[in-house]
């Protein structure tokens, strides 16, 4: 019995000793709970999102920012820059006395140079520039915009100034420097590492201008981070940050309750309502700049008919697919491009639901009897689309309504997309996030020729009329005349049909309600520069 | 004494040997490539196989590839991890620590707690006190450890907020590894918040040690009381009582320390037990052990990974069951003349 007490004596000196938020360090630390480990800690290699989270708006600059409330350009570490009268050379001025991090790996000897920034996208460019393929370095961000055929040189003018030279004018080319992807990596650092023979290191330990600088990685624990004091933007309110690793759903929303996690990444939808009660947390939502939609592979019959398209289209329930699949997270999609995009085109109607008058097309293009086809449901969970199976389950219980006889299809991810790629299916339930504001972003890598022949076109759809649209809002840079290309562009999509666009999914993320300054950015990985911790 | 030690070191050796031939054929019998499967390269570009398969003398007879990869063992090259392409005994450095830390704390709460509850159950064993205790130890030997554990979690740290929910220490603190053991890290490392982080560490440890501590103090609990119950019908604690002892006395000089005897060994029995259950217990808890990396390990198809592990861990089970046999036979007269 006197072990019995002595245990609960102890139970009591842990708990009393420190109430549970009083910590020393938890004021100057920030714990974001992440789904996963990050790949790298070089953003030019990934497109992950979680990798992009962690790395990329903390411990890098860009030359520009976007603005995530209006989506317009921001000097950032670029003070101004020129597009010369052709539209094909762009001349960057770059702010003086911005330092790169000092860490237990690297000190740096000068601020930022443009040799800087001509090293980061010579790395790119060059096939045989030193860094290039180092650790099997691939840049699948630029290789899915064209940059390498796109921009022909990159060179230091001055010591602060920096030229890019174009193949062709592209009013998207600033918008691409601006995502998460074009970091500004340090020369030096690279010189040092490839004189000493490791150069592979500059992937793993990073070193970049950003707001916090790199202190350890323990793979599958945790990443951790600590405030750059030299910052040119200032110091960070928080003097630490730790990303903690914590892939499993339900735990991640048990340490945001106890307080373990100050924001964590993802909550699942279903237990949005249960911490909406509680007062020490809150949620953030915003619309992203993504669509989740239903593909027709219109190669093959009868897709290639719009008329039956359309009868698909009009046969099917929005409204039930945003309650029971998104939870109503999402806003109903009208068009590829969300309405958030400068771009949108607020004419077209909403979705309509008329099973009645797709019963009439169907037998207009001559199935009036049915037939049947196949929907392709991705394996895989994502924000633009949270639950594929449901969704095509759904899509089958409305399509038996019209006489069309539907089957759901799955496969694994590779295998699921490389099956796509070759249009082995009929219909897919798929969906794009985009990575920079621009909504050339949205309509080329999903509808163009191009995609077409390269794979990320599941609609298999190529329309010349489209694609002389969608090329000619490129080659100029009046904003009022591209915006009416695009605004024409959407039109003939709704007309055309060849997918049906369901959800612009909300990103969500729950924090601590102490914690203040963090925001969800609609173009890409979370910022927390600014957050801090204040007393409630 | 002596002949019995080699006698007993002899069959360690067997077992050793058996596990060690049970370890390398894993090579060839998971699936995959043996030199991938042995070395943990996740590329192996031409003149590297050539090389390895020299070295593994996989081009040999299977006695020379066997004696190759005993050498191997014994020099500490274990191979890489298929998933972290780090060498594994540096990885299971890292983790192993983690849970023999857990284990013992676990351990020695059961000795704390079981013995005196089992004494005490058995002192009176028909009273309301040896009949609660019986209930409680009953109770907690058929509670399933992830249930318990779950439900500790939901009630501690996410419904009272008393504890956290998973870990071995807050995020926030940054103690460099040494020794690999949480506390002792702790105490040798030079940082401003040492008291803290101790206290910090002491509250992740408390759920997960009562989870695990469970199941074993209720097995203790019960054996102390069936042996000394067994020990009270025994002749010579008659005749201590004729001679007139007190009842403490006779409870002390010839009770316990005749029915103490068999919880040595079974400390032995039990620790294979433990060992699966911390397991479990660490993947509950996230806590980073040797459990928790080798079920990982399993998710991730990382073969070197797991044959190292089950390696240890067997090594581990075997070693600590002689050892407390030794111990046992070493206090207990009787058992060395068997």
């Amino acid at each position: 019995m006197k072990y019995l007490s002595c245990l609960s004596l102890l139970c009591v000196a842990l708990l009393g000793g420190c109430s549970r938020d009083q910590g020393p360090l938890r004021e100057g630390g920030l714990v974001y709970c992440a789904e996963g480990s990050p790949e790298h800690f070089n953003p030019q290699r990934v497109t992950s999102g979680t990798t992009i989270d962690i790395i990329s708006q903390q411990l890098y600059d860009r030359l520009l920012d976007i603005d995530p409330q209006s989506g317009d350009l921001l000097p950032a570490l670029a003070s101004s820059w020129q597009r010369s009268a052709d539209g094909r050379t762009y001349e960057f001025q770059l702010r003086p006395d911005v330092q790169f991090h000092q860490t237990h790996y690297f000190t740096p000897s000068r601020p930022l140079q443009a040799a800087d920034v001509v090293f980061t996208f010579n790395r790119i460019l060059q096939p045989d520039h030193p860094f290039h393929a180092v650790g099997g370095a691939v840049y699948p961000y630029f290789q899915s915009v064209d940059w390498t055929a796109l921009v022909t040189e990159v060179r230091a003018t001055g010591p602060l100034t920096v030229q890019f030279q174009l193949s062709r004018p592209d009013s998207s080319f600033l918008s691409n420097l601006a995502t998460d992807f074009a970091a500004i990596l340090s020369a030096e650092y690279a010189g040092q590492l490839l004189a000493s023979g490791r150069p592979a290191q500059i992937d793993s330990l990073p070193v970049g201008t950003g707001p916090f600088f790199f202190r350890e990685y323990q793979k599958d624990v945790l990443v951790r981070f600590y405030r750059h004091a030299n910052y040119w933007r200032g110091e960070a309110a928080m003097a630490q940050l730790v990303f903690d690793i914590v892939p499993n759903n339900a735990r991640r929303m048990a340490k945001l309750l106890t307080h373990e996690c100050d924001i964590i990444a993802y909550p699942r939808l279903a237990e949005l309502a249960l911490i909406t009660e509680r007062p020490d947390v809150r949620v953030q939502e915003s619309t992203s700049m993504n669509v989740g939609f239903w593909a027709f592979n219109t190669r093959k019959a009868p897709f290639d008919n719009v008329k039956v398209r359309q009868a698909l289209s009009l046969a099917i329930n929005q409204r039930a697919i945003l309650q029971a699949v998104y939870f109503n997270q999402a806003t109903a999609a009208r068009s590829v491009l969300p309405p958030t995009s400068w771009a949108f085109n607020p004419q077209i109607p909403l979705h309509e639901y008329n099973p009645q008058r797709a019963r009439e097309l169907l037998a207009e293009a001559g199935y009036g009897n049915g037939f049947n086809m196949n929907i392709w449901a991705m394996p895989v969970q994502r924000l633009y689309n949270p639950n594929a199976l449901k969704m095509a389950e759904l899509l089958q219980a409305d399509l038996a309504q019209i006489g069309v006889n539907a089957s759901i299809v799955s496969y694994e991810w590779n295998a699921f997309r490389r099956r796509l790629s070759q249009g082995e299916h009929d219909s897919v339930l798929i969906g794009w996030a985009a990575d920079n504001a621009d909504p050339d972003n949205f309509f080329r890598p999903l509808l163009s020729c191009a995609a077409a022949d390269s794979g990320s076109n599941r609609a298999l759809w190529c329309d010349p009329v489209f694609d002389r649209m969608i090329n000619q809002a490129l080659l100029t840079s009046d904003q009022q005349q591209r915006r009416s290309y695009y605004l024409a562009a959407q039109q003939y999509l709704h007309n055309e049909l060849p997918l049906v666009a369901m959800a612009h999914s909300q990103r969500i993320q729950a924090l601590n309600s102490q914690v203040e300054g963090v925001s969800i950015n609609p173009y890409g990985g979370i910022a927390l520069f600014q957050a801090r911790r204040v007393q409630p | 004494m002596t002949i019995y030690l080699l006698r007993r070191l002899f069959l360690l050796g067997t077992v050793l040997l058996g596990l060690s031939i049970f370890a390398f054929s894993l090579g060839y019998l998971f699936p995959g490539d043996p030199l991938q499967n042995f070395s943990g390269l996740r590329y192996l570009d031409d003149s590297t196989r050539e090389q390895l398969t020299l070295a593994y003398r996989l081009d040999g007879s299977y006695l020379q590839q066997y004696l190759a990869f005993i050498q191997r063992l014994w020099h500490g090259d274990w191979g890489l991890s298929l998933a972290s392409q780090q060498p594994l005994l540096t990885e299971i450095r890292q983790v192993l620590p983690a849970t023999l830390e857990l284990t013992s704390y676990a351990l020695l709460v059961s000795f704390f707690v079981g013995i005196p509850l089992g004494i005490l159950a058995a002192i009176k064993p028909d009273g309301v006190i040896g009949k609660a205790i019986s209930a409680i130890a009953i109770t907690g030997y058929s509670l399933p450890i992830f249930w318990w554990g779950l439900l500790l979690i939901m009630v501690f740290a996410v419904g009272l907020g008393w504890f956290p929910s998973g870990g071995r220490l807050g995020v926030l603190y940054e103690i460099p590894p040494q020794t690999g053991f949480m506390l002792v890290d702790i105490l040798l490392s030079d940082v401003s918040y040492r008291q803290a982080a101790l206290q910090d560490a002491l509250r992740h440890l408390l759920l997960p040690t009562l989870a695990l501590a469970t199941f074993p103090t209720t097995v203790m609990i019960r054996f102390v009381r069936d042996a000394m119950l067994d020990v009270w019908e025994q002749s010579y604690i008659k005749t201590a009582k004729a001679k007139g002892l007190s009842r403490l006395q006779v409870l002390y000089r010839h009770g316990l320390r005749n029915a103490l005897l068999p919880v040595i060994r079974q400390i032995g029995l039990q620790f294979s037990t433990l060992i699966t259950l911390a397991m479990l217990t660490e993947v509950i808890f996230s806590w980073p052990g040797i459990g928790r990396w080798l079920i990982d390990s399993i998710y991730q198809r990382n073969f070197p990974a797991i044959q190292a592990g089950l390696m240890i861990i067997s090594v581990l089970v075997i070693t600590v069951n002689m050892l407390t046999e030794i111990l046992h036979t070493f206090f207990n007269p009787l058992a060395r003349k068997r």
